[in-house]
């Protein structure tokens, strides 16, 4: 029995059928990475997951609960965290802000209405948020305004805001998407440490095969809204069936 | 001190140093004099720079703070003021409980509208508040003319309740009053050709901006204000995170909400009277101006647009063609009329067509409102000690 386990799930749009019929078991402590080629449906089953979609038919539970119908900011206080594929960060905010919010989400759950005490008397919080931002490389950052990082620094800061929740299932949408060779490589740097280090899950979609078999112990290939095949990166690899769908393609194109 | 910052600190000190000499500060000119017109110092309008002030400082607390612009927020104050005067009815003419119950009043209203509203986002948000407010706005002028005087409005009565005063002496009339100290009791200085008037209500409106800036001061630098902007930043962001927006931008919604009651009902506090325009959409808009002039999300700038707004409406207002024609004589006789027909329409009547031209200028040079502007005077003056101080010649850019 995985942390995550979707059963039947099927997802339809108008005329489309997003999703056919979806079972997927993610285990726990595992990384775990969706492939498949466009519009497979890997981003419509990545929104059943975090509540932003509610699945036709179907359940998706999380540790034995169900999260359906359930609001997203609810998901998140069961313990799943999700980035994005562009970077979601407050930029308006400082780095370090940046790091409290997710911080205060742990401590006061989804809502608490403290407006008279300041926000330098939170010590445990700024504690926690400067703590976080030494683990991620960013304490020299922590008075810039976020939105003026680089792309890469935003990713990794996004990363870190849903690590300081301590998550049981992170969530990533693409995180290399439009990023340089080496931008790319420190996430999966540090994608790795995440999942040495800490106890948690991971759950990636990906586009980049680079990525996937440089983290993934499992590879779940979708195709046309069903999953083709579940398998170990090694087997995923030589599977026929794969390579017709999907490999094949990106293999001739490099 | 008072649990702030320093720089906190200081800023609610000159707010206050402000509040207290408005008097000497709005009246520079001595009396009698050519100038003596742009002379503010007089009660009716400190005590709206002042109560319009705090209007401004709850609404930037919504608008600041979430970006989410109602355009209703004069159907609160309006509400407010309802309120308070059905309290110099039937209770008493003391202010106290006038402005208590103006403040919850609101807050209830708010409540109502808001948790409707904030179903919507955006220009949606926008035009459900508008919506509320003109619904308001109508039914206080028609249907409920019993509660609200409809077109007449409300004002106290010889003959009222006023359960908790004893009955007036013949030939007296009901004065809004702090425990027997009435609003409208003044007491002029003279020195030389200067006369500075220092009005209680004036001063009581003052001590509670005082306070009501403070709160804010509070609410901007708590948690709660940090995740008001984080909603205005990124709500996806914020919901993603296992924070419920809503509560939050409802919460801000019902504290400007009572931030407008609490001007409401101060307004009733200095001049009892209530008519339904107070709630008309224009009124709105007014606060909306007051705080994209003065700077929206600082925490000076809306008392500044407040401040500069009302002055420009009280003072440009008065203005009219024979004073014109006084500045203007030491010209020759056609030149005199030139510039008298090109000034005209930007005087009297016509100081909306002067205010909507400031804000086009504000808008388009300084987004960040008057604030800015401040800011941008003092950092070239900063950037020029600078420079000054660089003897070999580098200078620093002043950003």
């Amino acid at each position: 029995m995985g942390i995550l386990e979707v059963k039947n799930v099927g997802k339809r749009f108008g005329g489309l059928q997003a999703l056919g019929d979806v079972n997927l078991s993610v285990a726990e402590n595992s990384v775990h990475a969706i492939i498949g080629p466009n519009g497979a449906g890997k981003s419509t089953l990545l929104n059943c997951l975090v509540g932003k979609l509610i699945p036709d038919t179907g359940s998706v539970s999380f540790d034995g609960q169900s999260v359906l119908g359930r609001k997203p900011y609810e998901i998140n206080q069961m313990g799943i965290s999700r980035v994005f594929q562009t970077p979601e960060i407050f930029g308006d905010l400082s780095v370090l802000e940046n790091m409290m919010i997710p911080c205060f989400a742990k401590r006061d759950g989804a809502f608490e209405l403290n407006g008279i005490s300041s926000v330098s008397s939170q010590k445990d919080i700024l504690e926690r948020a400067e703590h976080m931002l030494e683990d991620m490389n960013m304490a020299d950052k922590r008075h810039m305004t976020a939105s003026s990082m680089s792309r890469g620094d935003k990713r990794r800061l996004e990363i870190g805001m849903c690590l300081s929740q301590e998550p049981r299932l992170l969530l990533l949408d693409e995180p290399t998407a439009g990023m340089a060779r080496a931008d790319t490589n420190n996430t999966i740097d540090l994608l790795k440490q995440i999942s040495d280090e800490r106890d948690i899950t991971i759950a990636i979609i990906e586009h980049d095969m680079h990525v996937v078999f440089s983290l993934a112990e499992r590879i779940t290939v979708l195709a046309q809204g069903t999953p083709l095949v579940e398998d170990t990166p090694d087997n995923i690899k030589g599977h026929p069936k794969v390579r017709e769908a999907y490999l094949g393609e990106t293999q001739t194109a490099a | 001190m008072f649990g702030l910052t320093k720089r906190d600190t200081k800023l609610l000190i000159i707010v206050a140093i402000l509040a207290i000499f408005a008097p000497f500060i709005l009246n520079p000119f001595p009396e009698g004099s050519a100038m003596a017109q742009f002379n503010g110092g007089y009660p009716d309008l400190m005590q709206r720079l002042v109560i319009f002030g705090i209007f401004a400082i709850g609404f930037n607390i919504l608008f600041g703070l979430t970006g989410y612009l109602s355009f209703g927020h004069a159907a609160f104050l309006g509400v407010g003021s309802y309120a308070a005067i059905w309290m110099m009815k039937l209770l008493t003419m003391n202010v106290i409980p006038a402005i208590m119950i103006s403040v919850i009043v609101a807050g209830l209203f708010s409540l109502l509208v808001g948790w409707i509203s904030l179903r919507r986002s955006g220009i949606y948000f926008s035009i459900l508040t508008l919506a509320f407010a003109q619904m308001s706005y109508s039914l206080a002028y028609s249907v409920l003319t019993p509660i609200t005087g409809g077109e007449t409005g409300l004002q106290p009565k010889v003959d009222d309740p006023r359960i908790l005063d004893g009955a007036l002496e013949a030939g007296q009339s009901p004065r809004a009053n702090l425990f027997g100290l009435e609003m409208g009791s003044s007491y002029e200085l003279n020195l030389g050709s200067w006369v500075f008037t220092f009005n209680a209500g004036y001063y009581i409106a003052a001590v509670v901006m005082l306070l009501a800036f403070y709160l804010s001061i509070r609410i901007f630098r708590s948690p709660f204000g940090m995740m008001l902007r984080a909603v205005k930043s990124n709500q996806q962001r914020l919901n993603y995170t296992g924070l419920n927006s809503k509560p939050y931008t409802l919460a801000a919604f019902v504290i400007s909400g009572m931030y407008a009651g609490l001007a409401g009902g101060l307004l009733v506090a200095m001049d009892t009277q209530v008519g339904a325009e107070r709630m008309f959409w224009t009124a709105s808009g007014e606060v909306v101006l007051m705080t994209i002039l003065g700077g929206a999300g600082t925490l000076i700038g809306p008392v500044l647009g407040a401040g500069f707004i009302k002055y420009m409406e009280n003072i440009i207002s008065k203005i009219n063609k024979s004073i014109l024609e006084q500045w203007f004589a030491f010209m020759p006789d056609g030149m005199e009329d030139f510039f008298i027909t090109i000034v005209y329409p930007f005087i009297g009547k016509g100081w909306h067509l002067t205010l909507g031209l400031m804000f086009m200028m504000v808008v388009i040079f300084l987004p960040g409102g008057l604030v800015q502007g401040g800011q941008k005077i003092a950092g070239l003056f900063r950037g020029k000690k600078a420079s000054d101080d660089a003897a070999d010649g580098k200078t620093t850019p002043a950003e």
